[in-house]
């Protein structure tokens, strides 16, 4: 099927609007979050029309629905990710995900003198879980160099893999402040070899690349379906069977037990003994149609298209006098990050806002990484399917405009 | 360029923004603060030098953020030398009500001309997200004055 710009923006309502009178809405915010094709708002209404009511606990008709519908989606991620349903963990969110894993894996495997390895280029979702259970355990976070350009270090990674200590490696697959691609190829393999379980961090891989866990060989790979078109609320934890069935339960509640008294309870088998309480059924029945829209156009042709906007963000926007791109790694990913010499990150998110073009500033809740390219923060314009090359052509100009605005 | 746009970025923000008066530390200091703005990363240190007759002698500021940001604490500093602690918290007031745009009570007169010249950064109620920026400098100034730990705009 031939991909086409327009189609694909026929598919989003909310970008056919103008952010103020005469402003057309231009949205390079993805990076934070995607919107939604119709499809999506149709399924969650859909649910709630028909065949809503709470999962894995009813014989009436409604609740046996949306159980199905809660499980097909359970499958439809498995399949997309080429992984077992009963590797399927759902979560609210990457953040709960890697939290999850930290607190079920860490709390019981970790001690004093083990190590956790990351990377510099982290958001905060992947530092600080790993921060909390470092001071629980007495484990030490261990942090792998980049390089100026935005990619790892490979020496440096070496080095530190290699302790002897490292019980787990996280790390993202693309950085969502420099679009780096990590090189999983060469990461996995090495900290797998070296006796760490492996963690990657997709919050940013799912929506630009595809994924099959069997290739990448992670232990876990955790991400969110707000990012991939899908709604907020519900997201993945994918982990390979034999370590999530080692891992103890990390919250209790109703749905992930087998049995209860006051005496003492057990557990349902993995991923249900993950999952308390009531889970995320319409989100769920969301996130099903966001993978069908997804498979529709094609991740091979989303990832072209959106290579084809990166390259020209970064041509338009180092043309223009003064301003500098942050994270330059070959194939990047779908972000580009950038300062303006005259105008500080956030006058120039209110100007180009003003404009109709909505790009994110600040410290992409990666401050660490801002640290180290000493800075408080950046602007970054990101890109998903819905995006044009004119749109990029209005970015610079804009850009273009605050520069002169502010010199 | 749109026009609330220029409302909020008025020539003499502009100006402030770009040449920030008395961005320096200052000697003797009796009191100072430090204020962050954790949705931006944006920080900002503020010291003073307070009399024996409780008059503000000296003020000056130092770090990095944005234009409405870097105005708001050059205009602090220029309007507050002289006045007493209990002026500085009437024009905290007053200038927070401004910038979240809530109506503002009648100051004493002798502060009417001070808070003339704040005024300028009235414009930012229009853009709810960078009300945070224009008060990130007052909110120390409350820290400083009233002895507070760090100041958070949060």
């Amino acid at each position: 099927m031939g991909f086409n710009v327009q189609d694909i923006r026929a598919d989003f309502p909310i970008l056919h609007q103008e952010a103020y009178p005469g402003r057309p809405l231009i949205f390079l915010d993805s990076a934070a979050s995607t919107q939604k094709p119709s499809k999506v708002i149709e399924a969650m209404a859909n649910i709630m029309e028909r065949d809503y009511a709470n999962v894995h606990r009813g014989v009436h008709i409604l609740s046996q629905r949306a159980t199905d519908i809660f499980e097909s989606c359970r499958a439809k991620v498995a399949s997309f990710m080429s992984a077992e349903e009963r590797e399927i963990v759902f979560t609210k969110n990457t953040t709960e995900a890697i939290n999850l894993v930290a607190n079920a894996w860490g709390r019981s495997k970790l001690k004093t003198g083990d190590q956790i390895l990351i990377t510099e280029l982290e958001h905060h979702a992947n530092i600080v879980p790993w921060q909390l259970i470092c001071s629980e355990t007495g484990a030490d976070l261990v942090v792998t160099r980049i390089h100026d350009d935005g990619t790892i270090d490979l020496d440096d990674f070496r080095s530190k893999i290699s302790s002897g200590k490292v019980k787990m490696f996280a790390c993202a697959h693309v950085s969502n402040v420099l679009g780096t691609v990590l090189p999983l190829e060469i990461l996995i393999p090495e900290a797998k070899a070296a006796g760490a379980l492996t963690l990657v961090d997709g919050s940013q891989g799912i929506t630009h690349r595809k994924v099959d866990v069997g290739t990448i060989g992670s232990d876990f790979y955790v991400w969110t379906a707000h990012k991939l078109y899908g709604p907020t609320g519900i997201g993945i934890l994918y982990g390979s069977y034999h370590v999530l069935d080692s891992m103890s339960p990390w919250q209790g509640g109703g749905d992930m037990i087998a049995s209860v008294s006051f005496e003492g309870s057990t557990f349902k088998p993995a991923p249900y003994k993950f999952e308390a309480g009531t889970p995320a059924i319409i989100e769920a029945a969301g996130l099903s149609a966001a993978i069908d829209w997804v498979e529709s156009v094609g991740i091979e042709n989303i990832e072209k298209h959106e290579a084809e906007l990166v390259v020209a963000a970064h041509d338009a926007l180092a043309k223009i006098e003064g301003v500098k791109i942050y994270g330059t790694a070959p194939n990047k990913a779908s972000v580009v990050s950038f300062l303006c010499d005259k105008a500080h990150a956030h006058d120039v998110g209110t100007l180009l806002d003003r404009a109709g073009i909505a790009i994110r500033v600040g410290h992409h809740c990666a401050e660490p990484l801002m640290q180290r390219y000493g800075l408080a923060s950046t602007a970054r314009a990101s890109f998903a399917a819905y995006n044009t090359l004119e749109e990029v052509e209005s970015l610079a100009k804009a850009v273009t405009a605050a520069q002169e605005f502010f010199s | 360029m749109f026009d609330d746009f220029q409302d909020l970025y008025q020539e003499v923000i502009l100006d402030h923004g770009k040449s920030p008066r008395n961005k320096r530390s200052v000697e003797n200091s009796t009191h100072q603060a430090y204020g962050n703005n954790p949705m931006c990363g944006d920080k900002l240190a503020l010291y003073l030098r307070v009399n024996g007759q409780g008059l503000v002698e000296d003020v000056g500021f130092q770090g990095e953020g944005c234009a409405i940001s870097e105005a708001s604490a050059s205009l602090l500093t220029e309007v507050l030398v002289g006045k007493t602690k209990a002026q500085a918290m009437e024009l905290f007031d007053a200038f927070h009500k401004l910038a979240k745009g809530e109506d503002v009570h009648k100051l004493s007169d002798e502060l009417l001309d001070d808070f003339g010249r704040l005024e300028v950064l009235g414009g930012v109620r229009a853009f709810p997200m960078r009300v945070k920026c224009a008060t990130l400098a007052w909110h120390t100034l409350d820290s400083a004055l009233n002895l507070k730990d760090e100041a958070t705009t949060e």
